[in-house]
């Protein structure tokens, strides 16, 4: 019955969301008014990446104004349970440490106040006597024997080791004319969505209730996790999520522990507390995607056509399994062979902890790790075997005509024709414009080259994907797990206007719209005509686990299942129609607002006289009609079958597929590299909103630029992170991101309602590498490590640097040479002090003179006749904090020379270091004292960036020596002027 | 400037979108706080709190600043534009608002308060802007959903709206290359 007579769907109308974002109506967590009495809560987080908590003492900062509550490990211990992970490892997820820290940033404390200034100030006054553990931050250290363990109990770091076969690898290897091989070592990056974490919950002690606001961007497959962890059944957790949120790119799923952390805090300081994370937690401790190794191993004929695949990948999770992972391994598990028509597959996925954030979803979930290796896989082949890369990747991708096609892993390709996009995307001249582009480049002595890669996108995850991480013995223990439930409901009120409500919580991407189209199509209305409300409460909206806003899933199966409902309920007012005009429902249309009935213009009634009729005259309902007020429609495609006996697994209902091209320029004067053109083929199905679609592709493009060049959340070999900002973790602004052409063609999914696939990820999986495998083509070089940062890009093309001179390797060798990636602080000066070596000499030794001359010390005690205590404020850029400072004088060499180490530790940060004094006879019966230094940091002010750091260490030092200076000599004003004589 | 004393709060008055309005300000309230929490104007937006990602831009007479890194008790006597003052009315939307609409220059709109409030100001001094200066101007907010192209179009056409020109044609436009 196709009655719709205007089609909104596949137009590119304007947002209904954005006029109220556009004046600054939205309506984000923290807009949202609290209830009266809410506290605000703030948490103390772990500076060591390892370490035992010895003692905690909250006393001082529980007795400080404003201060309701302040919440440790052993609080939390008591009122939950730890959170279940995807992995049966003897692992305890607690959201806040108990007895151990595991990685920097980990919660440690709360602080519950009148308000977060209050809270902050707090935090401060918790001392926390940490007993420091070696860690393991690198996946490959992870596993060696040696390395320290995380979790005890675990009896290693390596939680999971699964094996596959698929086909015959083995022979297709044994037989093949080459073998092909890439190892990757993909970076650890993140989402960053601008607005952070959310929460504001309460407890009902009376109904043992939590009520939890908080911006996920989907608590359906959570909901049972939180449950469990506090302890209560599902139907006394109920979640609520705001009407808008800033972004997520699946990071928001994360907010799951702090849910628990929040909803304890209420119950024990007995009133709502609300919650907003900064921006140093949330790109510390927030949500970070999978870092993996991984060697993929290819068998070859000599024409080029892949015959197996051979996978190694060694994921490293962080320090806890944190649900929903190991997903990320798992997510593309049946599409390991890519876009490519592949027989036999051999894959070894192990699991490992290593002490770093936990990850989780981020936009591209394993995406972006598989395809980076298959794809630099790709022109490796064509480099190796003198192949034209394109002629490599056409003769292996799946032919046109093979749709629905079954990969060797099991995945079913709902439809396709990826030569016909592949040939499409090169024609029309773009292809023959880039090869004019990078010989016009290389003839004129410039570094360009061209990249490729073919991508299938997989969107809908089928629920039992995970569960390929359980040998098929496990599975059936624990039951099949499988589908994608999705669901939407459509109610008609009195007055016969028709609203919409989905279980999928919308991140920006305009689900309001899109909904509103669909239905208004279905029932023959305006657009306009249609209200869309997404903002979610567990407690009464319809949802199941499979629910949400995740994989790609909105146009496939959310819209999808709305048009399911609102097909329902147009049906039942057809039948309604019917009765009422004398018809036959079948003969019943919708349009331009009206009911009626087909070729009998006379015979109409207004679409609100119908829907209204279920509520004012039950009694008119025909035959075999309820009612016609709300309709809710659930969906599951049949194709998400639980995984199979042999490990095969259709992962994901819909494959969309991608082929980009790039060509770019790197600077070898400067790093940097041009993107000079992008093209971006997209075949997502059927398109239910150009404009929306064409946003996902330039921001998946944005994100994925960011991640080639610019983004890491990295870690120094102490555990310490060290991207803390948005000055460190640098995201792509309008000056480094490029305008792309995108281009589509439209093979309609046969399983999803209305044929759409999912594109919301396809460039964070297919644009680092097609960018990669072109500065590799420009650079004529095998190994790449993302980001391509100009310092890496450098060290690639430039000729090895000149040796350092000898002095200065003396120099810095009898302070401890520097480790790659080592962030130590070194510097040197001196100053003249206006008084004799032994007045100075005796003044460093005392403890008041000491405790006058430190900056910001409270006050200096003496443990020894050479080790000294004491207690400082110090500023670090925008951190500013109390540390407890140890010194220690040695090798000393009265009165000309001491070397004085130290070490200093506080709620923000630890630090090491030491130095080496010498005092020497000047003019005047004045001293001259040198000084170099060589320090180290960890924790929060390590975050913060080397340049803050260094001008903060030279700053403090300076003001060390200064006021040594005055002090030595009181009575002449305006010395200071001329005696600071540091160099840099 | 008057010296404040930290442990005490202080009355800040300045004008917030063409009316006068005032709070009580302990000296380290930020103005983010001030006007989102004080004043209940929730249009400005807390992006990171350093200076970096530019949601939290407003207009203290005329100049566009970082709210997040002002201090309330600094806007006593200034002249407060916020997101919120950008419509001719309420029920409206400014060419720029509309423009925006129209690109789909925003998905989550998290961003987009503190770009209109820059793009604002600064079409007040460049009417003309070339993309590569509009470019220069937005490098300074972070949007991680558009990829800013959509941006970039919206702010072009209503550069030419503002200055009286037709509308061209999107596809006209050849693309930029950065
Ligand atoms: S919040 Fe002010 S610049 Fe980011
Ligand atoms: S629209 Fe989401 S950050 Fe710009």
């Amino acid at each position: 019955m196709k009655i719709e007579t205007i089609s909104w769907t596949g137009q590119s109308l304007e947002r209904v969301e954005d006029a109220a974002l556009l004046t600054g109506r939205g309506r984000f967590i923290d807009d949202l008014g609290v209830r009266p009495g809410t506290l605000h809560a703030a948490i103390l987080r772990s500076p060591h990446a390892h370490a035992d908590i010895l003692a905690v003492e909250v006393s001082a900062a529980a007795a400080m104004p404003g201060v309701a509550a302040v919440i440790i490990g052993r609080d939390l211990a008591r009122l939950t349970t730890p959170m279940v992970a995807g992995l049966k490892v003897a692992v305890e997820n607690w959201p806040m440490a108990v007895e151990r820290v595991r990685y920097v940033g980990e919660p440690v404390a709360i602080v519950v106040a009148r308000d977060r200034y209050l809270a902050e100030d707090a935090l401060d006054a918790i001392e926390v006597e940490y007993g420091p553990l070696p860690c393991v931050v690198d996946p490959l250290a992870s596993l060696q024997s040696d390395a320290p363990v995380l979790h005890d109990r675990a009896g290693g770091n390596l939680v999971s080791d699964r094996r596959f076969r698929y086909g015959d690898p083995e022979a297709a290897f044994a037989d093949s004319a080459h073998r092909v091989e890439v190892t990757i070592a993909y970076p650890r990056n993140t989402g960053a969505p601008m607005e952070t974490f959310g929460v504001v919950a309460e407890y009902d002690p009376h109904e043992d209730a939590y009520d939890i606001l908080a911006n996920f961007q989907g608590p359906f497959s959570i909901h049972a996790v939180l449950a469990r962890s506090l302890k209560v059944p599902g139907n006394r957790l109920r979640l609520r999520m705001p009407p808008e949120s800033g972004g997520s790119f699946g990071v928001k799923q994360g907010v799951a522990p702090y849910a628990v952390l929040i909803g304890v805090a209420a119950r024990i300081a007995g009133a709502p507390v609300k919650w907003i994370e900064d921006r140093l937690e949330h790109l510390g401790a927030a949500v970070a995607a999978t870092n993996r190794v991984t060697t993929l191993k290819a068998a070859v004929t000599a024409d080029g056509r892949i015959t197996a695949l051979d996978w190694d990948q060694i994921e490293d999770c962080g320090a806890y399994p944190r649900a929903p992972e190991p997903a990320t391994l798992y997510r593309m598990h049946g599409n390991m062979t890519g876009a490519y028509d592949i027989a036999s597959i051999a894959i070894r996925n192990r699991v490992v902890l290593t002490n770093k954030a936990p990850t989780g979803l981020v936009r591209g979930f394993g995406g972006p790790q598989v395809y980076y290796a298959l794809e630099r896989l790709m022109q490796r082949i064509a480099v190796e075997l003198e192949l034209d890369p394109l002629a490599v990747i056409r003769t292996n991708l799946i032919p046109g005509g093979a749709f629905p096609y079954r990969t060797a892993s099991g995945a079913l390709y709902d439809s396709g024709d990826y030569v016909q996009a592949f040939d499409l995307a090169l024609a029309e001249g773009r292809l023959a414009d880039l090869e004019a582009r990078r010989d016009a480049a290389r003839a004129a002595g410039r570094r360009y080259g061209i990249g490729f890669a073919a991508v299938v996108e997989p969107s809908v995850s089928n629920m039992g994907y995970i569960t390929t991480v359980l040998t098929a013995a496990e599975r059936q223990k624990a039951g099949p797990k499988n589908g994608a439930q999705a669901t939407a409901t459509i109610a008609l009120d009195p007055v016969g206007s028709v609203s919409v409500h989905v279980a999928s919580v919308p991140q920006g991407q305009g689900h309001r719209t899109v909904l509103a189209q669909v239905v208004a199509d279905v029932f023959g209305l305006p657009c306009e005509a249609i209200r869309v409300v997404v903002d979610l409460d567990t407690g009464k909206d319809a949802w199941s686990i499979a629910s949400g806003n995740y994989s790609s899933r909105f146009a496939a199966a959310v819209a999808g299942a709305a048009h399911l409902a609102a097909t329902r309920l147009r049906d039942k007012l057809a039948a309604i129609a019917g009765s009422q005009l004398g018809v036959e429902p079948a003969q019943i249309g919708f349009a331009g607002g009206a009911v009626f009935a087909k070729g009998d213009a006379a015979r109409t009634l207004p679409f609100g006289r119908v829907a209204a009729l279920s509520h004012w005259s039950p009694a008119l309902l025909p035959a075999g009609v309820d009612q016609a007020i709300r309709e809710t429609a659930f969906w599951t495609p049949p194709e998400l079958s639980a995984p199979g006996e042999d490990d095969a697994v259709n992962s994901s209902l819909c494959h969309g597929f991608i082929f980009d091209m790039a060509g770019v320029e790197v600077d070898v004067e400067t790093g940097k590299v041009r993107i000079d053109r992008y093209v971006t083929m997209h075949d997502c199905g059927r398109v239910l909103h150009p404009g929306m679609v064409e946003g996902q592709i330039r921001g998946g493009f944005a994100q994925g630029l960011g991640a080639t060049l610019f983004e890491e959340l990295a870690y120094a070999d102490d555990g310490a992170f060290l991207t803390g900002t948005f000055a460190d973790y640098l995201l792509p602004t309008a000056t480094e991101t490029p305008d792309i052409e995108v281009l589509h063609i439209e093979t309609r999914s046969p399983f999803t309602p209305l044929g759409a696939k999912g594109v919301g990820e396809g460039n964070c999986m297919s644009t680092p590498v097609c960018l990669a495998n072109a500065v590799a083509d420009a650079l004529g070089v095998a190994e790449l490590k993302l980001p391509l940062t100009p310092a890496r890009i450098a060290a690639l093309v430039a000729a090895p640097e000149p040796a350092l001179p000898e002095t200065h390797r003396q120099r810095t060798g009898g302070l401890g040479a520097a480790k790659p990636g080592d962030r130590a602080l070194r510097g040197q000066g001196q100053a003249e002090v206006a008084a004799a070596p032994d007045a100075v000499w005796a003044m460093l030794l005392d403890v008041d003179t000491l405790a006058s001359i430190i900056p910001g010390c409270h006050g200096v005690s003496k443990l020894s006749e050479t080790h000294f205590k004491a207690d400082v404020t110090l500023g670090v850029g925008p951190v500013k904090g109390r540390y407890k400072a140890q010194i220690r004088l040695s090798d000393l060499d009265a009165p000309r020379a001491a070397t004085l180490s130290g070490s200093v530790w506080g709620a923000l940060g630890t630090g090491g270091g030491s130095g080496r004094v010498t005092l020497t006879p000047a003019g005047e019966g004045g001293t001259l004292v040198a000084y170099s230094y060589e320090a180290a940091v960890g924790g929060k002010v390590a975050a913060i960036g080397g340049r803050l750091l260094d001008g903060a260490a030279r700053a403090i030092i300076g003001q060390f020596f200064a006021a040594l200076a005055r002090r030595a000599s009181p009575a002449r004003p305006g010395f200071i002027a001329r005696m600071l004589g540091r160099r840099p | 400037m008057p010296r404040l004393n930290a442990a005490t709060r202080h009355r800040v008055a300045f004008t917030l979108n063409g009316k006068p309005v005032s709070l009580e300000a302990e000296p380290r309230l930020l103005a983010t706080d001030a006007l989102r929490h004080g004043l209940g104007a929730t249009g400005t937006h807390v992006g990171c709190e350093h200076g970096v990602c530019g949601a939290c831009t407003i207009q203290i007479d005329g100049q566009p600043a970082r709210a997040c890194l002002t201090l309330a008790v600094q806007l006593e006597g200034a002249a407060v534009t916020t997101v919120e003052g950008l419509a001719p009315e309420r029920d409206r939307l400014s060419v720029m608002q509309a423009a925006f609409r129209r690109h789909h220059a925003l998905q989550c709109g998290f961003c987009t308060a503190g770009i209109l409030v820059s793009l604002d100001a600064y079409l007040r001094e460049q009417p003309a802007p070339s993309e590569q200066e509009l470019r220069e101007v937005l490098s300074g907010h972070l949007c991680r959903c558009t990829g800013y192209t959509p941006i970039i179009r919206a702010a072009l056409e209503a550069a030419a709206c503002l200055r009286g020109e037709p509308l061209s044609q999107p596809s006209d436009r050849e693309p930029a290359h950065v």
